[in-house]
């Protein structure tokens, strides 16, 4: 297994060897045209997006719903299959692992996801699904790895109590603390994290968008960070890349990206987040937005 | 540690008792497990509880109705029907367990396969099972009877073959279903291989309908048992068991009508109480296992 000090094989090196490193990256989906289908209605999730991360950095991804952000996550994990592109990850290229050795890289590089009540194995109690990933990965005895587990637990602050309760019996925030426990028990360097917070109340998201921006301060974690929302992106964020119909629109640095936007698409966004106060908010009333764009900037006013 | 691991035990006990109370709560699931547990305990110690040897001949004593001696009377050879019964049970329930056992172990492994992997293996497999069910399902056991020979044995695979498709089913769409679900993406992103995420996620997930089929096919199995043999197709002469009762007794049925009752009763109650304990399975096991909240 490559750490991500040793240098991989990368195509552009900039400064140390990045996290993650994508060219091109292009998912496809619908049926592939045949001798009997030929206008097979076919729909381009992913088209041809290049990304980068940096050891211990965070790149916020956003994009309205149906942006490909998501499909981008589980691309670069393998967790789908792309079909065009090159995905060096800690320094692997991961098209030509085995599954063996995808799996193994899992330890090193796993995900995050949305909706903490259905993420964890309703029939397990909170224990056994901390323990999981390094119980898959070996090397550890039975009493190790709960111990590892319950130092975990207390780490994204939950208490003993919580490893013998199954998930229907915590909250949407003690679940996703719970995810992030058992993301981090193998002590990886990447982590994708898919709109963890979007389940949540407004209370509990900054808690745990906290939690995750001090354990990438403790454990140099870089982080895909999903999300539709900019003000959480704002807060986690060192660069920000902007998706919108499964293209890449615009990627920079967080402060360049949210005081100086380049592209209209994203002028957007930035102007749907709610004001500081309500008086200052405002709907619709964008200049050139076309109803599509409406939509979108309303979904943002409700979230 | 240890600590903790009794509050463990505790919390698992409170999980699994809110299942049983469900399940206790049901009146008619009650009585059928009682019943059925009678009828367990009569397969056990039938030898024990027979008051005669159940394959004695006594020919003087032939189509005597229930007396003080023989209490459900004696059948066309003069034996004894009462012991015959008794022993009856054991042999059913016994080629019962047989028949689901088969299809447990074919038709589960294949659907969960199927419903997680899908694609062309899936499509084959699919067509084949449809194929079998569309063939009546006693023609089909007699068609495989003939193929393998009589007897309760070749009688209990064909019975198999006939209901390894509705397990089969059951236990594809609720792989289907459960492969959907967020946490087996989140196994497969830690890391799990197929076979941890086959046998710790998706079979006890599958596993409540499954109950509820297996319990449900058991009463299938009895009936199917009771026809075969009445047709000759099951178990053979000296055995006893309801179905082959049921055939020797019809012979004689004007003479001696109440030859059918014993098993014509035993094979109403079995089945009866198999169908109402799977009612209550599927009641008590419900939403809440499968969704947890």
């Amino acid at each position: 297994m490559n750490s991500r000090t040793s240098n991989g094989p990368t195509p552009e090196p900039r400064e140390a060897a990045p996290t993650l490193s994508v060219r091109g990256l292009t998912k496809v989906y619908g049926p592939r045209a045949t001798m009997l289908r030929r206008n097979a209605h076919r729909l381009t999730a992913v088209d041809a997006v290049d990304l980068d991360i940096a050891p211990g950095t965070t790149l916020g991804l956003v994009g309205e719903s149906g942006a490909g952000k998501s499909t981008v996550g589980r691309l670069v994990l393998r967790l789908i299959e792309p079909d065009a592109g090159k995905i060096d990850l800690l320094g692997t290229d991961i098209a030509g692992l085995s599954r063996g050795e995808l799996r193994r890289m899992r330890a090193k590089a796993t995900m995050i996801f949305q909706d903490p009540y259905t993420s964890l194995d309703p029939r397990m109690p909170i224990k056994d699904s901390v323990v999981e990933p390094l119980l898959v990965h070996g090397g550890h005895s039975r009493s190790e790895r709960y111990e590892k587990a319950l130092a975990m637990v207390r780490r994204v602050g939950l208490g003993d109590a919580h490893m013998e309760r199954f998930p229907y019996e915590m909250s949407g925030g003690q679940l996703q603390r719970v995810a992030i426990a058992r993301a981090l028990i193998t002590d990886p360097s990447f982590i994708v994290c898919d709109e963890p917070v979007a389940a949540l109340d407004v209370s509990t998201q900054a808690q745990v968008i906290n939690l995750l921006n001090d354990l990438q301060q403790e454990r140099g974690i870089s982080y895909l960070f999903i999300s539709h929302d900019l003000r959480l992106v704002r807060l986690i964020a060192d660069e920000v890349a902007v998706m919108r119909h499964g293209k890449l629109l615009e990627k920079g640095d967080a402060v360049r990206v949210f005081e100086e936007p380049e592209h209209e698409y994203t002028r957007e966004l930035l102007a749907a987040i709610p004001g500081r106060s309500p008086r200052s908010r405002r709907f619709g009333g964008l200049a050139g937005c076309d109803g599509e764009t409406g939509t979108a900037d309303l979904r943002q006013e409700v979230a | 540690m240890t600590a903790h691991e009794s509050v463990g035990t505790k919390e698992r006990r409170r999980r699994r008792s809110r299942v049983l109370r469900r399940l206790l709560r049901n009146r008619a699931a009650v009585v059928s497990m009682a019943v059925l547990a009678v009828l367990g305990l009569v397969a056990i110690f039938a030898d024990l509880l027979a008051p005669d040897d159940p394959n004695k001949v006594a020919l003087v004593l032939r189509l005597t109705p229930p007396s003080a001696e023989h209490w459900l009377g004696t059948d066309a050879l003069g034996r004894d029907v009462l012991s015959r019964v008794l022993v009856a049970t054991r042999v059913d329930l016994l080629a019962s367990l047989q028949a689901v056992g088969i299809a447990l172990v074919v038709g589960v492994p294949l659907g969960i396969v199927a419903g997680y992997w899908g694609g062309i293996g899936d499509s084959l497999l699919s067509r084949v099972i449809d194929a079998l069910m569309m063939l009546p399902p006693l023609i089909l056991a007699v068609v495989v009877v003939a193929i393998l020979g009589p007897g309760l044995s070749n009688a209990m695979l064909a019975i198999a073959i006939v209901i390894i498709p509705s397990f089969y089913r059951v236990v594809r769409a609720s792989t289907q279903t459960a492969s959907s679900e967020l946490y087996i993406e989140s196994a497969r992103a830690s890391g799990c291989t197929s076979w941890r995420i086959l046998w710790r996620h998706i079979l006890p997930a599958v596993a409540p309908p499954l109950l509820v089929q297996a319990s449900f096919s058991a009463s299938v199995v009895i009936v199917a048992e009771a026809s075969l043999s009445f047709l000759g197709l099951g178990a053979r002469a000296p055995q006893a068991t309801w179905g082959l009762m049921l055939k020797e007794a019809s012979s004689n049925l004007t003479t001696s009508s109440y030859l059918i009752y014993p098993p014509a009763i035993m094979v109403a109650i079995t089945i009866l109480a198999l169908s109402l304990l799977g009612d209550g399975l599927r009641d008590a096991l419900g939403r809440q296992t499968t969704d947890g909240r």
